[in-house]
């Protein structure tokens, strides 16, 4: 089938095109930019006047709760939520039930993805067996099985003997691994950042050097052992200079900001609101706008939407028995682009953050529009206003700080291997 | 959001949940209507008619006999219905959720609830999802707020030292865990205290409390100088004694309130404690028992004061 | 406009109906707020040695539901032993009723009094329970739209005052 998108304008972040033009789909894959290929005969054209074409985003984090916490969530909705909110790869974290420590569960999971015919499925496998921190995981079969990368999704990895001899073994195949730094022990029962509003809320607190500390030990021992390290939802100004640092001495460090995080603080809690209930924990605003910077000047490579879907129940909880976490697929175009209006960035470059820059650290041909390559796109209009509410939310997590907001930036087509899988 | 979830829409106590961010007038006012609940406290029939007809539920997820108690007879004397839920151990271990729990009692026709809860946040969580006729009262809600408590400490505080506006009032102990405190601190703060002072070790403060609006002082030597009103706080040993302090004695020998340390405060302080004591660990008994105590009186404040709150919520 | 009577006369005449009613064992309660304005000047002119005693209703008000709390609350002060005492109730405006139906519970918590009896500066009718002075200053009638009150100016001085009813606000 061939597809024409035409009069949009195409930002490719890879290649540099930014242009009104029109581009070109067959059998699955891009056919061309800017000028008809001999032979193509459009079955379906797309009028993409006043739209943005630009590759399927690339979601560094999103949990699909399958296999075990179908309650929360399906893979088909939230397969769903990915394509509507042109999201065409993503990344999904170990922290399954039973834990991605299988290749039989990876395949499983790979195999029911793929099946469903909608964003590929990246699996991170676990690093250590149940993610219980204490025995390595069969990494390079898991890899055969697919996975791109391993981690301890949220789960801490107190023991820094297993942490470090994790990093040798993956760094004996090439492999990435993906941490959140967080120290367990200061970590340990905290529900807010340590500052003003969990000290008037009286909310037990995740001091900064949680963050440090963490960090500090996973950077040492990257330069120890020369693993390949991915550094997952930093949160805090002193965390990314150290990140900065890192790759100034040019250690093969990446890092990552969840979208939430680079406009909300810990301010947005207000009287105990559980949608900003995260992890890590919203800080201050002091670290949020390091964050902007940190995006900005290339410290944190990408943005992910932290998906994480939590069924209704858990959020009507007092605020630290309330299940962490926020919906994200849907909203992560329209708060990368909120960023990139209120930093004025220019278009292709936050839209790296959400395609090419994530497809590097997953390390997958994808979020680019290179001639040949699979045909994942994303069409947008970067000027509609929609209102984030449940019932536009193809999530079945409804679970987000910016419920009710206006939000600017809405998805009109995706795009995977040449489909059309979502129109709105 | 930012709304002050304890007013209605035209600006009157529809829950009390914190003292934080309630106008001076409002806590004048709870003040001045316990003056004459007082009153009522001391004639031979204890009880006025004003709620009759009403039902209070005292919804206790976290045990306290003694809170429990004040508010039962606080209701009690305004001639409410008073229904005791102790439901630590009932259905929460079945799986029902807090706001189930509510829910059920809603429909019980409560007017008002009473809440004590181990998380901070519960009696918020709670007044947001209750029928728009119910009023909630936080009788404590984790570490974040205990308001009538600390509303009948600074009645108590007016009413020995009657004006608020040129005194120097010190808190001293648990800053981190102590909901009493955070109460106290932005009652004071606002009815025109000029200087609220902390005074512990940095093990048991909360980071920045200094924007609360307060001093912070580790030494009780410089932190009791010219203090017309001593907070002290109740020291939870059980869960403190470990890596936060290394042990009660230590703890009372640097931070115990003894006749010696009261004496660096002005001749005429008063001491207050929200109750129970630890007697020997922060606070001497010849402090508690002293003539500058005023530990007594605080408790029969305290029901003129949940009278107050209650009939003040019932009006509105 | 309406002329409204003198209230300083109108409690000169109160004062003289009363004077062979008094005896050393009365007690005078004024009901906050004009009523403790009028008790406190009668028990002072009638020469009377138990205390004085003031009450505030507010807590015994049969329109709560409607109105909630009175903004101002002023503690009751009954100092003297109500138990088998003789008392005037003094209030300023007599109406509905229904505050001295207030007064009388709230005086009963104290004590179980041998008699009460109620002097009022005015009287205007309108009553809604059975409830009759044994003193009054002057009879008005009034439309039903208009609220009558007594104001006490910096001086002492006692005038009284006419206005338009608050839908919303307290009936007398």
């Amino acid at each position: 089938m061939d597809i024409a998108i035409e009069r949009g304008r195409v930002i490719d972040p890879n290649s540099g095109v930014d242009a009104v033009t029109d581009i070109f789909i067959s059998a699955g894959r891009i056919a061309a930019l800017g000028t008809m290929p001999p032979g193509f005969h459009a079955h379906r054209r797309i009028n993409a006047e006043d739209l943005v074409v630009c590759p399927g985003l690339v979601d560094l984090s999103a949990r699909l709760r399958e296999p075990g916490l179908e309650y929360k969530a399906t893979l088909e909705s939230e397969m769903a939520a990915a394509v509507s909110g042109g999201v065409t790869s993503l990344a999904c974290s170990p922290d399954t039930d039973p834990v991605l420590d299988e290749p039989g569960l990876v395949e499983m999971l790979k195999y029911r993805a793929k099946s469903l015919n909608q964003a590929h499925v990246y699996p991170i496998g676990a690093l250590t067996r149940g993610l219980k921190g204490e025995w390595l995981t069969e990494m390079a079969e898991l890899r055969d099985a697919g996975c791109v990368a391993f981690g301890q999704a949220d789960v801490p990895l107190p023991n820094t003997r297993v942490l470090m001899q994790a990093m040798q073994y993956a760094a004996t195949f090439g492999f990435v691994i993906w941490l959140r730094p967080q120290d367990a022990n200061l970590a340990d029962g905290g529900v807010a950042h340590d500052g003003e509003v969990a000290t008037r809320l009286g909310l037990p607190a995740i001091p900064v050097c949680a963050e440090t500390l963490a960090l500090s030990n996973i950077i040492l021992m990257a330069r120890e052992t020369g693993a390949k390290v991915h550094v997952c939802r930093i949160s805090s100004a002193e965390g990314i200079a150290m990140v900065q640092a890192a790759k100034r001495q040019g250690l093969p460090v990446t890092c990552d900001v969840a979208a939430n995080h680079m406009h909300l603080s810990e301010m947005d809690i207000g009287f105990f609101d559980t949608n900003c209930h995260l992890i890590p924990p919203l800080r201050g605003l002091s670290d949020r706008d390091a964050l902007r910077r940190g995006l900005l000047d290339g410290t944190i490579d990408a943005i992910c939407s932290d998906h994480a879907p939590v069924d209704e129940d858990a959020k009507l909880l007092p605020f630290g028995e309330a299940a962490a976490g926020a919906t994200g697929l849907e909203l992560l175009l329209p708060l990368t682009l909120k960023w990139q209006e209120e930093m004025k960035v220019p278009l292709a470059a936050a839209l790296a953050k959400i395609t090419v820059e994530p497809a590097r650290i997953l390390g997958v041909n994808a979020g680019h529009l290179s001639s040949g390559a699979t045909a994942d796109l994303c069409v947008f209009d970067p000027d509609q206003y929609w209102r984030v509410e449940t019932t536009v939310l193809k999530s079945q997590g409804k679970n987000t700080p910016f419920l009710g907001m206006e939000l600017q930036g809405r998805v009109k087509y995706t795009l995977v291997n040449g489909n059309v899988v979502h129109e709105a | 959001m930012n709304n002050n979830p304890q007013l209605n829409k035209s600006g009157k106590l529809q829950h009390l949940l914190t003292t934080e961010g309630l106008p001076a007038p409002i806590l004048l006012n709870i003040l001045d209507t316990a003056e004459s609940f007082v009153g009522v406290t001391e004639r031979d029939v204890k009880k006025v008619p004003i709620l009759r007809g009403k039902s209070v539920f005292n919804l206790f997820f976290e045990p306290s006999t003694r809170t429990r108690t004040t508010f039962e007879i606080a209701a009690k004397r305004l001639s409410a219905d008073v229904v005791n839920l102790n439901i630590a151990a009932s259905s929460q271990s079945k799986g029902e959720t807090l706001l189930d729990t509510v829910n059920n009692l809603s429909a019980m026709h409560a007017d008002m609830f009473v809440v004590r809860h181990s998380q901070s946040g519960a009696a918020h969580l709670i007044a947001r999802h209750v029928q728009p006729e119910i009023h909630v009262i936080n009788a404590g809600d984790g570490r974040h707020a205990h308001p009538t408590q600390g509303l009948l400490d600074v009645f108590t505080i007016r009413h020995y030292k009657k004006d608020f506006r040129n005194l120097r009032v010190a808190i001293v102990g648990d800053i981190l865990h102590s909901r009493v405190a955070r109460s106290q601190i932005h009652a004071l703060t606002t009815l025109g205290v000029p200087e609220v002072r902390v005074i512990a070790p940095k093990t048991l403060l909360p980071s920045k409390v200094e924007r609360l609006g307060v001093r912070v002082f580790h030494d009780m030597a410089a932190g009791l100088k010219d203090v017309d009103v001593l907070l002290m706080l109740r020291l939870q040993n059980e869960r403190m004694i470990s890596a936060r302090l290394p042990s009660k004695e230590e703890y009372f020998k640097y931070y115990g309130l003894t006749p010696e340390k009261l004496a660096l405060a002005k001749p005429d302080a008063i001491v207050l404690h929200p109750g129970p004591m630890n007697r020997g660990v922060e606070i001497d008994s010849a402090v508690a028992d002293g003539k500058q105590s005023v530990i007594l009186p605080q408790v029969t404040f305290g029901i003129a004061v949940r009278m107050a709150v209650m009939s003040i919520l019932a009006g509105h | 406009m309406m002329l409204l009577p003198d209230a300083e006369q109108l409690l000169a005449n109160l004062t003289e109906r009363m004077r062979s009613g008094v005896a050393t064992d009365t007690a005078i309660v004024g009901i906050h707020t004009g009523g403790a304005w009028l008790a406190e000047r009668l028990h002072h002119d009638l020469k009377l040695p138990l205390p004085l005693g003031t009450l505030d209703i507010s807590f015994y008000r049969d329109d709560f539901d409607k109105i909630g709390l009175h903004a101002q609350v002023r503690p009751s002060d009954i100092s003297f032993e109500v138990e088998g005492s003789h008392i005037i109730l003094v209030d300023d405006v007599l109406y509905t009723g229904r505050t001295i139906r207030a007064a009388l519970n709230e005086l009963f918590d104290y004590g179980r009094p041998s008699s009460i009896r109620l002097a009022a500066l005015i009287d205007r009718g309108g009553r809604e329970l059975p409830i009759a002075p044994q003193y009054v200053g002057a009879t008005l009638a009034l439309p039903s739209d208009k609220m009558l009150a007594l104001e006490k100016s910096s001086t002492g001085k006692l005038s009284l005052r006419l206005y338009d009813k608050n839908p919303m606000g307290h009936e007398q």
